[in-house]
């Protein structure tokens, strides 16, 4: 196991426990207001201090990462189920109709400028959880399509597949039992960066107050709450901040561990 | 050269017209009616009915779209329900804002992220390549927006060197520029991460190509050889990513702007959001769209250029 696995993974980890935990058991309560006790600095009864209404602020980013996993991990989902398939299509009618039609349409996705799509579907379908989910998710349908056909077009070639037709199997067969195993890899790799994105994406959204709605706890919306109080009590901003960098930092590094362990050969798509 | 033209410029026509497509279906199932949104709760049916017919609104949907797309092929973008002032001209005043913020990211990027890349490069595997990979990873994990937050709390709160916000117009160009400084930092960070990253593995490739080795053997020093064959092929690569990047900096200008209370494009969408100013929204939007699609075109065009092999796939 490498260095980059085992802190990535780690990390991931981390987070993934302490949103799992916020369903059973956070240190103080996420809706309760206690005026009295706001803008406490770290360290006192309340671990990480608490914000401008005096809620807890470690229990409020427990409650965020079930949101923020949440929205990143359907999007990569939505991403996954529509756009592998169609990638999958696209190699094995290579240069016919369909694969014109699958590869121009995420060309033409790719150039449009992601987030503001997405602040134009939530401005306009109203802010929430799920819009952002879908405003995120459309985005990954491409990456992925673009992904699985570069890769199983070069598979198409291998001798394996010319033995599977030979053995008289379908199309679709081949594509499901012989190409998706030979890319699954790369999807693995592919999906944690997506994650990461998917994770900034969300915080971005909701800052600008159109991802998850109050009184449901979300990152961003904490970071857009602290904004005017950045001199007051610098900890209400640095913090939640410093959770989204420690997440996609992990989801990053975790994302490069697997691609050693996996095949450090693989290409993936960075942006 | 020329097939290859005209098969890209087909394609930059067709994006076009199904991304107006799109944008006009989206703006068009928003709910509210922005006849009603202006004359407020009050008003006569008698003279809702008269403002959609001012506006255009009674007509089919295909044709309002007709009108939409040619009116913008001529710099019509139609009239704002709020600001009752012609579209082209509000995004006209607020691109002075916009426009020079991206640029001034995209600079400060490639300024920060040639030199990383280049060390990186040159010494890899040795200390200073690592400080940058972990510079870049950093950089591409911190939320742009947050780290403006940081900034406006260093530079701008404790030791006051720049404004918090707010934009002064471009009458006192210093002026201007200066509360444009932190916003282009916060936007040119990530940017930078992921050049330099783009960078350095490209220069890899490259120095580890067989006319290097020629130009080793010919005498040429290490340096020589990096400037003068490894950079100029490494570019190509790079090229594409700075022409990736400005679709980047527009969307992100858009949050930045927020966290700095510029009014550039990002807070017209929101403001014309907010007012169900529909026109406005899908015009700007089509507008960044476009802008998106033709940089992304002319960079493919450089590359073929740049790059004969390139024009007959």
């Amino acid at each position: 196991m490498s260095r980059n696995l085992i802190l990535g993974g780690a990390l991931t980890a981390l987070f993934l426990g302490a949103a799992l935990l916020s369903f059973l058991w956070t240190p103080g309560e996420v809706t309760a207001m206690n005026i009295p006790a706001r803008l406490q600095p770290p360290g006192g009864d309340h671990l990480l201090g608490t914000d401008h209404f005096g809620r807890d602020i470690l229990s409020m980013l427990m409650v965020g990462a079930r949101t923020s996993i949440a929205v990143a991990l359907v999007a990569v989902g939505i991403g996954l189920t529509l756009g592998v398939p169609l990638g999958l299509a696209a190699a094995a009618a290579r240069g016919g109709l369909l694969d014109e039609l699958i590869s121009r349409t995420s060309d033409l996705i790719f150039a449009f400028p992601s987030l503001v799509i997405a602040i134009l579907i939530t401005a306009v379908f109203g802010p929430g959880a799920i819009n952002a989910i879908l405003a995120i998710g459309i985005f990954n349908i491409p990456v992925f399509a673009r992904l699985s056909r570069g890769a199983a077009l070069s598979l198409w070639t291998r001798d394996f597949i010319l033995a599977a037709r030979v053995a008289g199997k379908s199309t679709p067969r081949i594509s499901a039992e012989h190409i998706l195993p030979n890319i699954a890899n790369l999807l693995i790799v592919q999906s944690t960066i997506q994650f990461s994105l998917g994770i900034l994406a969300e915080a971005g959204l909701s800052y600008v107050g159109l991802g998850a709605q109050p009184p449901v706890p979300s990152w961003g919306r904490m970071l857009a709450d602290a904004q005017t109080l950045v001199s007051l009590a610098p900890h209400v901003a640095v913090i939640p901040g410093l959770t989204i960098v420690f997440m996609v930092l992990g989801l990053n590094v975790l994302g490069d561990g697997l691609r050693d362990a996996l095949d450090p050969r693989l290409k993936v798509l960075r942006t | 050269m020329l097939a290859y033209l005209s098969r890209r410029l087909i394609s930059l026509v067709l994006s076009l017209a199904v991304a107006s497509a799109v944008i006009f279906l989206v703006v068009e199932v928003a709910p509210g009616d922005p006849a009603s949104y202006m004359l407020g709760i009050n008003a006569q049916p008698e003279t809702l009915a008269a403002l959609r017919e001012e506006l255009g609104l009674d007509l089919p949907k295909w044709q309002r779209y007709l009108a939409w797309t040619t009116g913008m092929l001529t710099g019509d973008f139609g009239t704002s329900y709020t600001y009752r002032a012609p579209v082209a001209e509000i995004i006209g005043e607020r691109l002075w804002i916009s426009l020079p913020l991206a640029l001034f990211a995209l600079a400060l990027s490639i300024l920060l992220a040639f030199p990383a890349g280049l060390i990186a490069a040159a010494t890899r595997g040795r200390a200073p390549d690592l400080g940058v990979m972990a510079f870049s990873q950093l950089g591409v994990a911190i939320p742009n927006f947050w780290f403006a937050m940081l900034l406006v709390l260093g530079f701008a709160i404790t030791w006051r060197i720049f404004p918090s916000g707010g934009f002064p117009g471009w009458e006192d160009p210093l002026q201007a520029l200066r509360a444009l400084t932190l916003p282009a930092v916060a936007l040119a960070l990530p940017q930078a991460a992921i050049l330099a990253r783009v960078l350095r593995s490209s220069l890899i490739d490259a120095l580890g190509e067989d006319y290097i080795r020629t130009a080793r053997a010919k005498g040429l020093t290490r340096t020589q050889t990096l400037w003068r064959h490894g950079v100029r092929n490494a570019l190509i690569p790079v090229l594409t990513i700075i022409g990736l990047q400005f679709s980047f900096l527009i969307a992100g200008g858009i949050i930045i702007e927020q966290v700095f209370y510029l009014p550039g494009l990002g807070r017209l969408i929101f403001q014309a959001i907010s007012q169900r100013d529909l026109i406005v929204v899908g015009s700007t939007v089509m507008l960044l769209v476009f802008a998106v699609i033709l940089v992304n075109f002319l960079t493919d065009l450089a590359y073929a250029l740049a790059d004969p092999r390139l024009r007959h796939r």
